[in-house]
């Protein structure tokens, strides 16, 4: 069998960057498995700019901040598979995949680099009735017709959801010469940046709906129509606020999710509210030697924290294969406390942790001028004022070794939100 | 008028006219299956329970009872022969309350009077321990080891590829508009044109009222009969082992819940009589009702976990059995096949073509292929054969659908074997089957229908004609737009 | 005197700005930042955008090459913009950074390609 030191699943913005942080560390033989037929991933669909201003300064469009990384990835000639679609990751790092060129490959690892990303929700996820005609697309799945294909999808549209990807595809329809009648948004806030409502939506004046959804799809062949309803604080609709608007397109923004089923059959234990795996502070999974990054570990808003993220990932794939690993001595938990929905990581190993760790996490709702309170069993460590926190906007904290120096082995770390 | 187009002409490209062309074929005839829609499988077949009934359930001596049980014994050979998903799985029928007993016993009954195989009454406890998520209110069951579970779009497909193999003719997006004796045989005319047939088979599904009254001076009553259906993902798959009933009530079989033989885990159907069998929306109501009635009988379903909703209808009749007969001269009705019509079929086949073979006097066909081999499904095939098979063609390394590991290869082959649209490729290779609905793997089926078929993309359709996907190209001319 | 009700999408605060136009500039109510009043202003005075879009490749491995301008053009100028990558027809091989137009739509600013898109 084939032997490689690091194996990274995935060749959009996590993987790339994983690889070039495992390379930097002094590993040379690396391989990127890409199902795609470019390098890059989902930011080759993404041609509007807004990328890139954390790591670089500068607005970019997704291709741009794609190729940044991707002539690094030439220059230092990181062997890469196009066309590669893993199918199954062992927990002993065995990867096998399917190409046109190679058949059925397997490769044993000795470190694995997990950076699939994410999928959207289908219309099933949210049982919305009515008919299935033609015409229902999710954002992505519009975007990538539009963007890489140069297709129209449609000429009267309804975006249900308001995410970025919804509120980009609004503008981006308009612009191409269609319209779109309004956003429908379950919950009482946008989940998209402002900027993106006042660019997207306002300056071409698109309604947003705010606590509205679809509660109906007309149309036998092709979409006609679609019934909007007002929602109440349970989001569940309000009889009589229907409203039927004449559509023959809907597209759905509804939400993201890992694509964790090769981690699931790997057997690595997951988080239920990311929807990604369990990870340490150097955000490997419970299968040793098994890293995450990236979409498929939880879903980001900002590429730049990808990069990042998926760097450290890199790193610590790099540390594994110089040294082993695996997690040992305390590993104190790391808990979603009031007003936290997840923390990534879920746990750190205080013995082996770097000079400081970044835990991420997302709120449950909108939050205003409040303290975000990190305790260790009970004993505040940090504290820091937020003028406005919101369930779409991922948050950071740092911990650092010397915060967790007496931690026990049983201890918790709890990211929690106080008045 | 001594000459015909056709010996056979079948009207309905459903799992019924189908398993009766594939029978037919059997016999040295000239047969046309005509389907008024794009592909075969696009109405009743392709929304149900997926299921193969015991055949507890019918009348004794009615003709569903007769059809069912033998249409299930044939099922496991003919999967095999025509090479289509099937295992036999058994079922089981919940009594959910102890006022209900009686009625278990009484369908115990029925079944051993039908010739059902295998029966048995359970208590609450032996149930639940076969099958650890029902409820407890579960008072007993009635199990049947010979209830199965089938692919009913690959089952159609198979069936009429078998026919098409052993020489009938199946055309699609002809459908029936009239029909009128001429002479010794029948003129159909279509919406393409004019055919005559010496036999003609009534297979309509929700259309076979109106054929029949266009050959028949009685009314056959067709009601369509809407059922909606929760798919979950195959991350459920396993949360029933069996395919669990309740006891049956005044609308059918009530809500089930099954194991598809995809892996997937399927819930429903409701029962609601409309009025347009083309409407097949589904309801906040009925899936509401879906949820709600299924978790009587199986606890925590993981309804998260749902991927699809659809509706489906039944072809109801009034007279409250299957009609299955010469009721005009040449003229035989496969009508009001409504559940077990799925499980029927291959007796449904059977008993038509033996029929209508003795009426044309025509013999057997020495030449007869039973055999047909399924589309290469190389996601199921251990590694070195997956390997071995991608070095023959690598198309069948080139993953299109990643939920279902769909290759090109398999897309290809659907094409090749009559796929006209996305829904024929996903009903063919369930590209686009899976968790993300196709929102991966849409762009690139639509672009290798668009170039195997030979038309530009904005003309590739989700199923019939004027479901199109696209509204046009960029860079070209769009007066609506511009 | 005209008065103008603007969200600030400076970061995720999001402060509701009220912009009056006086006789000796805009003045902007609201804010909590410096930022604010600066994005107040500007949005009446100049409001901006960068177009992006995709235009059509002749002779290359992908159809479309994705574009942008680059920098913002004028809010009202948007549409022309997009009318003048509809026309373009690019021939491969594009260059990420390559200028597509050097004055999209009489905007003053060029047109440039975010991807490169290599010849058949």
């Amino acid at each position: 069998m084939r032997t490689t030191d690091i194996v990274i699943i995935g060749g959009g913005p996590a993987g790339l960057a994983a690889a070039l942080a495992a390379r930097e560390a002094g590993v040379s033989d690396l391989l990127i498995l890409e199902r795609g037929n470019e390098l890059g991933g989902i930011l080759n669909q993404c041609i509007h700019s807004g990328f890139g201003l954390h790591t670089f300064r500068e607005e970019l469009t997704g291709p741009e901040y794609a190729a940044r990384y991707m002539d690094r990835v030439l220059a230092e000639n990181i062997p890469f598979r196009l066309g590669a679609m893993a199918v199954r990751v062992t927990a002993d790092r065995r990867v096998t995949y399917i190409s046109r060129e190679e058949g059925l490959e397997t490769v044993q690892a000795r470190a694995v680099v997990l950076a699939m990303g994410c999928r959207e929700r289908p219309r099933g996820a949210l049982s919305i009735p009515g008919s299935r005609p033609a015409g229902i697309y999710t954002a992505g799945a519009a975007q990538r017709l539009m963007n890489i294909d140069g297709y129209r999808v449609g000429r009267e549209a309804v975006i249900l959801g308001s995410g970025d990807i919804g509120l980009i595809m609004a503008r981006r329809l308009t612009l191409e010469g269609a319209r779109v009648k309004l956003v429908a948004e379950l919950m009482p806030y946008s989940g998209g940046l402002k900027r993106n409502i006042v660019q997207c939506l306002d300056d071409f004046g698109i309604p947003l709906k705010l606590s509205h959804t679809v509660v109906d799809i007309h149309g036998r062949d092709r979409v006609e129509a679609v019934t909007v309803a007002a929602v109440d604080g349970q989001r569940r609709p309000i009889p009589g606020t229907e409203e039927r608007v004449p559509c023959d397109t809907l597209l759905l923004s509804v939400g993201l999710l890992p694509e964790n089923e090769l981690t699931r059959e790997a057997g690595a234990a997951m988080c239920a509210a990311t929807g990604g795996p369990v990870v340490s502070d150097r955000l490997e999974t419970d299968l040793p030697g098994i890293f995450a990054c990236g979409n498929v570990l939880h879903v980001h808003d900002l590429v730049d924290y990808v990069s990042q993220e998926a760097a450290l990932a890199g790193e610590s794939a790099a540390a594994f294969v110089r040294s082993g690993g695996g997690e040992t001595g305390r590993r104190v938990r790391v808990a979603a406390g009031n007003g936290v929905r997840y923390t990534v990581p879920q746990f750190i190993g205080v013995d082996r942790m770097a000079e400081a760790a970044v835990v991420r996490f997302r709120v449950t709702d909108v939050f205003r001028d409040v303290c975000v309170r990190l305790s260790l069993d009970g004993r505040e460590l940090t504290r820091r004022k937020k003028r406005a926190l919101a369930p779409g906007e991922m948050e950071q904290m740092t911990v650092t070794r010397s915060d967790l120096a007496e931690a026990r082995a049983d201890s918790v770390l709890t990211v929690e939100l106080e008045a | 008028m001594g000459t015909f187009d056709y010996d056979v002409i079948i009207i309905g490209g459903g799992v019924t006219g189908c398993a009766i062309a594939r029978e037919l074929s059997r016999y040295a005839l000239d047969i046309c299956l005509l389907e008024g829609e794009e592909d075969v499988c696009s109405g009743t077949s392709k929304a149900n329970s997926a299921i193969v009934h015991a055949g507890f359930d019918a009348a004794p001596g009615s003709m569903k009872a007769q059809m069912n049980v033998a249409g299930s014994r044939l099922m496991p050979d003919l999967a095999r022969e025509l090479d289509v998903p099937f295992r036999q799985n058994g079922s089981m029928v919940l009594c959910l309350s102890p006022d209900d007993r009686p009625a278990l016993e009484a369908l115990y009954r029925r079944g051993l009077t039908n010739g059902v195989e295998g029966l048995s009454l359970l208590t609450g406890e032996e149930a639940r321990a076969l099958e650890p998520h029902l409820t407890g209110a579960v008072e007993g069951a009635l199990l049947a080891p010979s209830g199965g579970i089938v692919c009913p779009f690959e089952l159609t497909a198979a069936l009429a590829e078998n026919a098409r193999a052993n020489g009938a003719e199946v055309r699609c997006l002809e459908p029936v508009e009239a029909l009128e004796r001429r002479g010794e045989g029948w003129a159909v005319t279509t919406g393409r044109g004019a055919l005559t047939s010496r036999w003609v088979v009534n297979a309509a599904g929700l259309s076979a009222g109106r054929i029949h009254g266009m050959a028949c001076p009685d009314h056959l009553e067709i009601t369509p009969r809407r059922g909606e259906y929760l798919l979950l993902d195959k991350s459920a798959g396993s949360h029933v082992t069996r395919t669990i009933f309740q006891l049956p009530g005044r609308y059918g079989k009530g809500v089930l819940v099954t194991p598809t033989v995809h892996g997937n885990l399927l819930a429903g159907p409701t029962a609601e009589d409309i009025a347009d069998g083309a409407d097949t929306a589904a309801t906040a109501a009925g899936l509401a009702l879906v949820r709600e009635r299924a978790a009587l009988g199986v606890a925590d379903i993981p309804f998260g976990a749902v991927i699809t909703s659809f509706a489906g209808n039944r072809a109801h009749s009034s007279r409250g059995d299957f009609l299955l007969a010469e009721t005009a001269p040449g003229f035989f009705d496969a009508a009001g096949i409504e559940s077990p019509g799925l499980s029927a079929a291959p007796a449904i086949g059977r008993y038509a073509a033996e029929r209508i073979a003795s009426a044309l006097g025509a013999a057997s066909r020495p030449d007869f292929d039973p055999i047909r081999r399924a589309i290469p499904r190389p996601a199921q095939l251990p590694d070195r054969e997956r390997a071995a098979l991608i070095r023959e063609d690598p198309r069948y390394g080139d993953i299109v659908c990643r939920c279902e590991q769909v290759s090109e290869g398999e897309i290809l082959e659907a094409i090749h074997r009559g796929a006209r649209s996305v829904d024929g490729v996903k009903r063919r290779v369930r590209a686009g089957m899976g968790r993300c609905q196709g929102g991966f793997c849409t762009p690139r089926v639509l672009e290798i229908l668009a170039r195997e078929l030979g038309i530009s993309p904005d003309e590739v359709c989700k199923n019939r004609p004027g479901s199109n996907l696209l509204t046009g190209t960029m860079g070209e001319a769009d007066h609506e737009n511009h | 005197m005209e008065t103008r009700e603007l969200i600030c999408t400076g970061c995720p605060l999001g402060c509701p700005l009220t912009v009056t136009l006086e006789p000796g500039g805009p003045v902007v109510k609201g804010h909590t930042c410096p930022r604010g009043e600066a994005y107040g202003r500007s949005e009446v005075l100049d409001p901006r955008r960068t177009v992006t879009s995709t235009a059509a490749v002749i002779g290359g491995r992908q159809a479309r090459v994705p574009v942008k301008t680059a920098g913002a053009v004028p809010k009202d100028r948007i549409r022309d913009c997009m009318e003048a990558v509809r026309r373009l027809r690019v021939a491969a091989p594009v260059g990420l950074g390559d200028v597509l137009l050097p004055d999209c739509a009489g905007s003053g600013v060029a047109l440039v390609a975010t991807k490169t898109v290599e010849r058949t």
